[in-house]
C-alpha cells in the first residue's frame, strides 16, 4: 500500500481550507482515484485551527484518517508550529510565507510561497487564496491532473468567480514554477 | 446501461439521497451535530420532487409528526444525534406498538449528555437497543462507508415499509461527516406501495402475521394506539391476546431474519485470531486484515457487521466454533463484547478493545491486540 497519499490542509478557520479539500477530493474523483477526505469540525471552524485532510490511493482506502502526511500545507504560523513536528522528512510541506516565518530543523522539506499576498495582489481577491496554495501544493506533488483540477475547482466556485478561481490555480503554478523562498517573499528559513 | 459515473460523497449525504431514493417524501426533525447535513439534503432535496420537510420544534414532535405522515402513507424519515435520539425513544417505543413503518438515523458523538458534538463515538448501541422502554424488537444497520449508508438506508426504508417496524440506522461521526468516492447505481428502484395489495378481509394488527398498512383515508377505518390491542387495534388487556401480540412482533423479525442481518466475513477460513466490529471501526479492522491476512498469509479474520441488532447471533456461534480468540474494538465502554460473549459460548476466548477519548481505533491498535493471540 505504498501508493497511500495523504495530503494535510491546515490553518485558521475562514482561509477556505475546507472548501479547498472538498475540491481537491473531487478533482481526485474525477481523475480516477480513490479517495477520503475528512475534516476538522466543531468550534474550529469559527476562526480557531482549521485542519482538512485528503487521502488517495490506487488502493481502496480504508482507514479514513491521515497519520502520516505525505503532503502538508501550513497556511498560518500556529498550525506550522503544530503539524511540522508530526511530519516525516521525505513529506512536502508548503507555506504561505503572508504568515508563516520562523526557523524549523534542516532535515524538513519546507518550500514557502507567497500565497495569500499574491491573490491579494494580483488577482485583487484574497479569498481565492485558497484555490492558489492548491494549484501551488498540486504543482509540488503532481497528484492529481492539472486540467482535471481546474474544471473541479470551475465546478466548485460560486456562480460567477469560476475563472477567477481557475486563474489563482494557475498563479499557483506559475509561483511554484517561479520557485520557492527568497525573491518570492519572506523566507521561512530566515530566523527572525 | 448507462454509464454511472463516480462522484464524491459525504456518509449523510448518501443517507439522505437512500432514503429518497428508497421513496422517502416526507422529513420532519430538529437539526444537531453529526447529523445536520441530513436534514439539509432533505430540506434542499424534498420540496423539488413534491415532498415535505418540515423543521420541527423538538426530537420529540420530530418523531411524533413523522409517525403521523407514516399512518398517512408517506414513506418517512428523521434524523438525530444522541441527545436528540433519547428524545425520540418515547415515540418510537409508539411506533414499535403501533407497528408504523419509520426510518430514524443516528449520527452518533461521544456522550453521555451534550457531550462532545463533533467527536466520534460508538455508545449509542444499547441504545438502540434498549432506549425505548418494554420487550420490543427493533432493528439496526450500522453502515461502515459512503456507499453502506446510502443502500443500507434503501434497505432500512424497504424493511421498515415490509414488515411495518421502525428501524434505526446508526452511523457515526466518523462516516456521516466523512466524503470518499461512491458510484450510485443508475435507474429507478422499484417502489412497492404495501397497500397495493390489500387483502379484502383485511385487519390493521391480523394475528395471522404481517399485514400490509392501509394509509388512513384509504377506505378503511381503525384504531391506533401504544396500548397492547386486538385485531383490529382496540385496547385489550386479555392475558393470552397480549402475549399473542408481543410475539407476534417478535416473530416477523424472526420470519425475516435473512433479509435483515447482514454481516460479511474476510481473512482467513479458519483464523485463530477474529475481529468482530462494526461503524467505522470497521475500516480500521479492515486494514489490519489486509495486512496480516492479504500479504502475510496470518490466521486472521473479521467479521463485519452491518446489522446488529437483532443481533448475528449464528454468525457469532460459527465464528467462535473457528476462532480461538475474538477481538472486539469498540468506540464505547465495551457494549457490543458483551452479546458477543453470550453467542461465543465459551467456545472462543472474547477480548474487548475500546476506546473513548472521542477518536477513532487506528488500525496500529487492533493490529497490537491481534499479534498478542496470534
Amino acid at each position: 500500500m505504498g501508493n497511500r497519499q495523504e495530503i494535510l490542509l491546515t490553518g485558521a478557520g475562514g482561509q477556505g481550507l475546507i472548501l479547498a479539500s472538498i475540491v481537491m477530493a473531487a478533482a481526485a474523483v474525477d481523475d480516477n482515484k480513490n479517495v477520503v477526505q475528512t475534516q476538522s469540525y466543531g468550534p474550529e471552524a469559527r476562526g480557531g485551527a482549521s485542519m482538512s485532510g485528503v487521502i488517495l490511493d490506487v488502493d481502496t482506502i480504508e482507514y479514513p484518517k491521515v497519520t502520516k502526511p505525505t503532503v502538508l500545507l501550513c497556511m498560518n504560523q500556529a498550525s506550522f508550529n503544530k503539524y511540522l513536528p508530526k511530519v516525516g522528512p521525505d513529506c512536502i510541506i508548503i507555506v504561505d510565507s503572508t504568515f508563516v516565518s520562523g526557523s524549523y530543523g534542516e532535515e524538513y522539506k519546507v518550500q514557502s510561497f507567497p500565497i495569500t499576498s499574491s491573490a491579494k495582489e494580483v488577482l485583487g481577491k484574497e479569498v481565492v487564496a485558497n484555490m492558489l496554495a492548491l494549484g501551488v501544493l498540486n504543482a509540488a506533488s503532481g497528484l492529481i491532473d492539472r486540467e482535471i483540477f481546474r474544471e473541479s475547482i470551475f465546478k466548485f466556485a460560486p456562480r460567477g468567480s469560476g475563472e477567477l478561481n481557475q486563474k489563482a490555480f494557475d498563479l499557483g503554478y506559475s509561483l511554484y514554477e517561479k520557485g520557492a523562498g527568497q525573491k518570492n517573499g519572506v523566507s521561512a528559513q530566515t530566523p527572525q | 446501461m448507462p454509464e454511472t459515473k463516480p462522484v464524491l460523497m459525504q456518509g449523510n449525504e448518501a443517507c439522505a439521497l437512500g432514503a429518497i431514493n428508497a421513496g422517502v417524501r416526507f422529513y420532519a426533525g430538529y437539526p444537531i451535530t453529526p447529523s445536520t447535513e441530513v436534514a439539509e439534503q432533505m430540506a434542499a432535496r424534498l420540496p423539488e420532487i413534491g415532498g415535505v420537510f418540515i423543521q420541527m420544534e423538538d426530537e420529540i414532535a420530530s418523531m411524533a409528526a413523522v409517525i403521523g405522515a407514516s399512518i398517512g402513507g408517506m414513506r418517512t424519515l428523521t434524523a438525530t444525534s444522541g441527545p436528540g435520539f433519547s428524545l425520540k425513544q418515547e415515540n418510537l417505543g409508539y411506533a414499535i406498538m403501533a407497528e408504523i413503518p419509520c426510518v430514524v438515523v443516528n449520527v452518533q458523538r461521544m456522550g453521555p449528555s451534550t457531550g462532545v458534538p463533533t467527536a466520534p463515538a460508538q455508545g449509542d448501541v444499547m441504545q438502540a437497543r434498549w432506549g425505548t422502554h418494554g420487550d420490543h424488537p427493533i432493528i439496526v444497520f450500522t453502515p461502515a462507508s459512503v456507499y453502506e449508508s446510502y443502500y443500507l438506508t434503501i434497505a432500512a426504508v424497504n424493511l421498515s415499509q415490509k414488515l411495518r417496524q421502525p428501524v434505526i440506522v446508526l452511523l457515526d461521526e466518523v462516516i456521516g461527516h466523512m466524503r470518499e468516492k461512491v458510484t450510485i447505481p443508475e435507474g429507478k428502484l422499484m417502489v412497492e406501495k404495501s397497500s397495493d395489495k390489500v387483502p379484502s378481509d383485511w385487519k390493521p394488527y391480523d394475528e395471522k402475521g404481517l399485514t400490509p398498512l392501509v394509509p388512513f383515508g384509504f377506505g378503511h377505518y381503525y384504531h391506533v394506539t401504544g396500548l397492547f390491542h386486538d385485531q383490529y387495534g382496540f385496547p385489550t388487556g386479555d392475558p393470552p391476546q397480549v402475549e399473542r401480540a408481543l410475539d407476534r412482533l417478535h416473530n416477523k423479525l424472526e420470519k425475516y431474519r435473512d433479509e435483515i442481518v447482514l454481516t460479511n466475513y474476510i481473512g482467513h477460513k479458519e483464523p485463530r485470531v477474529a475481529i468482530v466490529t462494526y461503524g467505522c471501526t470497521v475500516r480500521s479492522a479492515r486494514a489490519v486484515v489486509k495486512k496480516a491476512y492479504w500479504q502475510n498469509r496470518l490466521p486472521v479474520g473479521l467479521l463485519s457487521l452491518q446489522t446488529v441488532w437483532p443481533f448475528p447471533a449464528k454468525e457469532i456461534e460459527a465464528l467462535a466454533k473457528q476462532a480461538d480468540v475474538i477481538i472486539v474494538p469498540e468506540m464505547n465502554m465495551g457494549q457490543l463484547v458483551g452479546e458477543v460473549e453470550r453467542y461465543a459460548r465459551g467456545e472462543a476466548k472474547v477480548v474487548p478493545l475500546n476506546r473513548y477519548d472521542g477518536e477513532m481505533i487506528s488500525p496500529d491498535q487492533i493490529s497490537e491486540e491481534v499479534g498478542r493471540w496470534l
